[in-house]
């Protein structure tokens, strides 16, 4: 955006309001002598031409500037109680309304304010102004100036009755004439009538392309067109019905306007989220300087726009964050030049569209967090207890900042640190159904991601059912694929991990639960039937995959239909508090369905997760022992021995047919993604452990990978992946590090450190081989 | 001596009555949208004009037993606290006056959920009027 436009952006802003203010003060002039002690009125008159005067100042326009700053002087003392209106000062304040008017009228047409010093009217206010108290001789001023008023009239009202006032007021009569028995006359074209018409088309340009519309207005607005879409779904649901064409061609016209009517009175209410990014470089400078910091802020995607309520609703959030950056996140320069990075920070601040939502990063490129220390603060503070922190992921340390209380910064200033803040952040932006992420790097910078719906009120959604025909909309924002597993051959789609159902999605473990397990409408199905052979009759099943709180998950459902616009209409706080549900809608045969709050239903679901747990394992395990990333992958060995290893190591998980394994000297290879994988056998590494060689079926290769170096482990099964504190016992047996319950049963813990050496060995070997 | 008129219904053998000022309307049975996981006494969600209007089933939380199958349950719709509440009775009776002057506490042995929703009785000459507490009879009952 060039600087030129910006001025004339600010300019045609200034037009705008400045009319209104004008058309304002000719009310509220006119509704003055009738009531002349009106401190109200005085106010906002005062405050309107004060208004006026500090704009054009600061847009260089000395002659309004001049012409205002009189007007202004003689309505403080109207205000200040020192002078008392009568018609001469009306009078010479409408004249001021006009002429500011033909001003303004100038600088739209020319650009420039003109020549016209406007010295009568000045001379004039300022005789009004010197004289309080003296009505007949500012009528006389008046004369002398011969500018503005009939010098008879204002000779004879120094009575000051209202009637006679009417006459007095000759260059603009109408108004007091349309006001005198009620108030106020809305239209100023109708007032001024032919003298001013010239002067009123041509603002037409700018004032009235566009209009300010009260926004409970565009509420309502909004809440028309929401039942609007809601009967044309109603409509276009009959007429699916209907075999008379007429009618099924009316109602896709009426699908496709409705359509789009939704589309235009959302973008009334659009904004662009400058309106919120413009004050931040601000807010950045101030907090830098006050650092000592020397902090550049960029901004991106400033035209990206948002609903209005959304807006209002991110404007504190976003501030916090940009303050907190500043504050915490970038060093002092002298840091930064030992760190070997430029002494000017940059404040990254980027706003864009992504799959129907708007992401606004925030990214400094400062020292990052420690997420150690934010464990240590966490525990020191009693935030989480010792026993959470170990189990916990990088990931999920890293979300302890938003907890209440928690602050790493070393000093609380006067900005921030005082340990609230993120948490109001993150509750802030997830009431609007938004989320927040954080991205580190320790010396390299942070990115606090907010990815926030467009709008409130409308959104896309799936539709779903249980198993009792109960509809249910899934927000599409929450939605990330639809998996069908369908009956047949091949291995079963669903495995038990100690009770749970899990599915392997892209050899992805990805958990399921169902709708009625986890809204507590009915029992869950019995998974062990579905687990361990394929799916059998017309058993498929549904998976609708959901990411909610960082995590992905399966709902089973029964039934999944169309996706549909849907209307967001509020619950009572009984069904609110229950969690699972973020608002209901009403669908096109009329009856009310529930939207499915994801977050919500994903913590439920993990609760069920952690009731099945507790049902199976032991929790007494000493947590300081547990090792920093403690998910662990089970498998069988040929001979039914379970065995763990970090699933840290684990690449992929692979089922491959045993007569593609082929042997080159005393090893296994596989010919997979174009390379030689080098296959091992439990047997290799673990002493006393045999291997089958008559493997039926499918055989499950571990692949693990170190650096670009893989190499495959051939196990029986597969059999889980747990997260379980392991506290391993020492074993002297070869190719062990040790032994320890998991998932409450012994498992052996495989030397990764040994299969990785083999990787390399191998791999060299293999290599020989190739060529 | 003031007055004031009573929208009342049956319950069971209940005979009850909330203000006609608290009521914005009857209605027959409704299409009526479950919740799971809600508390007891939500009965489900019912379309009101495009408005989404809870129901409470006041059987359920007055602890009476469930109502027989053929007899549709009737709405009442309340002025609540957030907005319009539909309370699922029996039977509609009439409005009826009454003067503040007969107006008596809910006798002390009413015990249980209905103690928590009764606001106070009105001894009507041929019958006993029960003034029901609409706010009380939105919120689970402690005993519940």
């Amino acid at each position: 955006m060039s600087g030129a436009d910006d001025l004339d952006e600010i300019l045609s802003e200034f037009l705008v309001e400045s009319h209104e203010n004008l058309d304002q003060l000719d009310r509220d002039l006119v509704a003055l002598e009738q009531e002349p002690d009106s401190r109200a009125l005085l106010g906002s008159v005062f405050r309107t031409i004060h208004t006026i005067k500090g704009t054009s100042g600061f847009l260089g326009m000395p002659h309004l500037e001049r012409l205002t700053h009189h007007g202004e002087n003689l309505l403080s003392l109207l205000r200040d109680g020192e002078l008392r209106l009568d018609p001469d000062i009306t009078s010479a304040l409408l004249q001021l309304v006009d002429t500011v008017r033909a001003v303004l009228a100038d600088i739209e047409a020319t650009g420039s304010e003109g020549d016209s010093d406007h010295d009568d009217l000045i001379a004039q206010l300022a005789a009004l102004a010197t004289k309080p108290g003296e009505a007949s001789s500012a009528a006389d001023i008046s004369n002398d100036t011969e500018v503005v008023t009939p010098a008879e009239p204002v000779g004879e009202t120094t009575t000051g009755a209202v009637e006679e006032s009417v006459v007095v007021v000759d260059p603009a009569p109408q108004p007091v004439d349309d006001a005198t028995p009620s108030d106020v006359p809305a239209d100023p074209s109708g007032i001024y009538g032919d003298a001013e018409a010239g002067l009123v088309d041509r603002r037409r340009s700018v004032a009235d392309s566009s209009i300010r519309v009260d926004v409970a207005l565009l509420d309502s607005m909004m809440q028309m067109v929401g039942e609007l879409v809601l009967t044309r779904n109603q409509i276009v649901q009959h007429s699916t019905y209907q075999e008379d064409l007429g009618l099924v061609r009316a109602s896709q016209r009426l699908d496709l306007i409705v359509s789009e009517l939704q589309g235009a009175v959302m973008r009334t209410r659009m904004q662009p989220i400058d309106n919120v990014f413009s004050k931040l470089p601000r807010v950045v400078r101030d907090l830098a300087q006050s650092c000592g910091k020397q902090v550049r802020a960029r901004l991106e995607g400033r035209d990206t726009e948002l609903d209005k309520t959304v807006l209002e609703a991110i404007k504190d959030p976003l501030t916090h964050l940009t303050r907190n950056a500043v504050d915490h996140g970038i060093e002092t320069p002298e840091e930064r030049a030992a760190a070997g990075k430029p002494e000017e920070a940059v404040l990254l601040l980027r706003a864009f569209h992504e799959s129907g939502q708007v992401v606004i990063e925030i990214s400094d490129d400062g020292r990052g967090i420690d997420v150690q220390k934010v464990a240590r603060t966490a525990r020191e503070r009693g935030v989480i207890s010792a026993d959470r922190l170990a189990t916990m992921s990088e990931r999920d340390l890293l979300s302890l900042i938003f907890l209440p209380g928690l602050s790493t910064a070393t000093a609380v200033t006067n900005v921030s640190g005082r340990g609230v803040g993120m948490d109001v952040v993150k509750t802030n932006i997830e009431r609007i159904g938004g989320t927040v992420e954080v991205l580190t790097r320790i010396g390299v910078g942070t990115t606090i991601r907010v990815r926030i719906p467009l709008t409130l009120a409308i959104i896309p959604a799936l539709l779903v059912s249980g198993r009792h025909g109960d509809r249910y909309a899934i927000p599409q924002a929450n939605l990330v694929e639809l998996v069908r597993l369908e009956p047949g051959s091949g291995p079963s789609p669903i495995e038990l991990v100690n009770g749970a159902p899990v599915h392997r999605l892209r050899g992805r473990l990805l958990p399921l639960v169902s709708l009625e397990e986890v809204l507590g409408s009915g029992t869950a199905p019995d998974w062990s039937e579905y687990a361990g052979s394929a799916l059998s009759g017309d058993a498929a099943l549904n998976v609708v995959v959901l990411q909610a709180d960082g995590h992905h998950f399966g709902l089973v459902v029964d039934e999944v239909h169309d996706t549909q616009e849907i209307v967001v209409k509020p619950l009572d706080r009984l069904i609110k508090t229950l969690g699972l549900y973020a608002g209901a809608t009403i669908m096109g045969d009329g009856r009310v369905a529930l939207i499915l709050d994801a977050v919500g239903i994903a913590q439920a679901a993990s609760v069920i997760g952690e009731r099945r747990e507790q049902n199976r394992t032991d929790d007494d395990i000493d947590a300081s022992v547990a090792s920093e990333d403690n998910m662990m992958l089970i498998f069988t060995a040929a001979d039914g021995r379970r065995l763990a290893v970090p699933l840290a190591h684990v690449a992929r998980l692979e089922e491959v047919d045993p007569a593609r394994l082929e042997r080159t000297g005393e090893r296994h290879v596989l010919q997979y993604r174009d390379q030689l994988l080098p296959v091992l056998r439990v047997g290799d590494l673990v002493a006393g452990v045999k291997d089958r060689d008559d493997v039926e079926g499918e055989l499950p290769v571990v692949v693990f990978a170190d650096g670009d170096r893989r190499v495959g482990l051939a196990v029986d099964e597969i059999v889980d992946v747990v997260t379980d504190h392991v506290v391993p016992s020492k074993t002297s047996t070869k190719g062990l590090i040790g032994c320890g319950v998991i998932a409450g049963k012994v498992t052996d813990l495989l030397d990764v450190d040994l299969v990785l050496r083999h990787a390399l060995t191998t791999l060299d070997g293999s290599e020989e081989e190739a060529a | 001596m003031g007055a004031r008129q009573l929208c009342t219904f049956m319950l069971g053998d209940l005979y009850l009555g909330v203000d006609v000022c608290d009521v914005q309307e009857v209605l027959r049975e409704q299409p009526m949208t479950g919740v799971p996981s809600a508390p007891d006494i939500v009965s489900g969600l019912i379309n009101l004009r495009g408005e989404i209007v809870t129901a409470i089933d006041l059987r359920r939380r007055l602890g009476m037993g469930p109502r027989s199958q053929e007899e549709p349950a009737m709405n009442v719709v309340v002025h609540g606290e957030e907005g319009p509440v539909s309370l699922l009775v029996d039977e509609i009776g009439d409005v009826v006056d009454v003067e503040d002057t007969d107006y008596q506490p809910a006798p002390e042995t009413v015990q249980g959920p209905a103690r928590e929703v009764l606001a106070g009785t009105y001894p009507l000459p041929d019958r006993l009027l029960l003034l029901l507490d609409t706010a009380a009879a939105c919120t689970p009952g402690r005993s519940l």
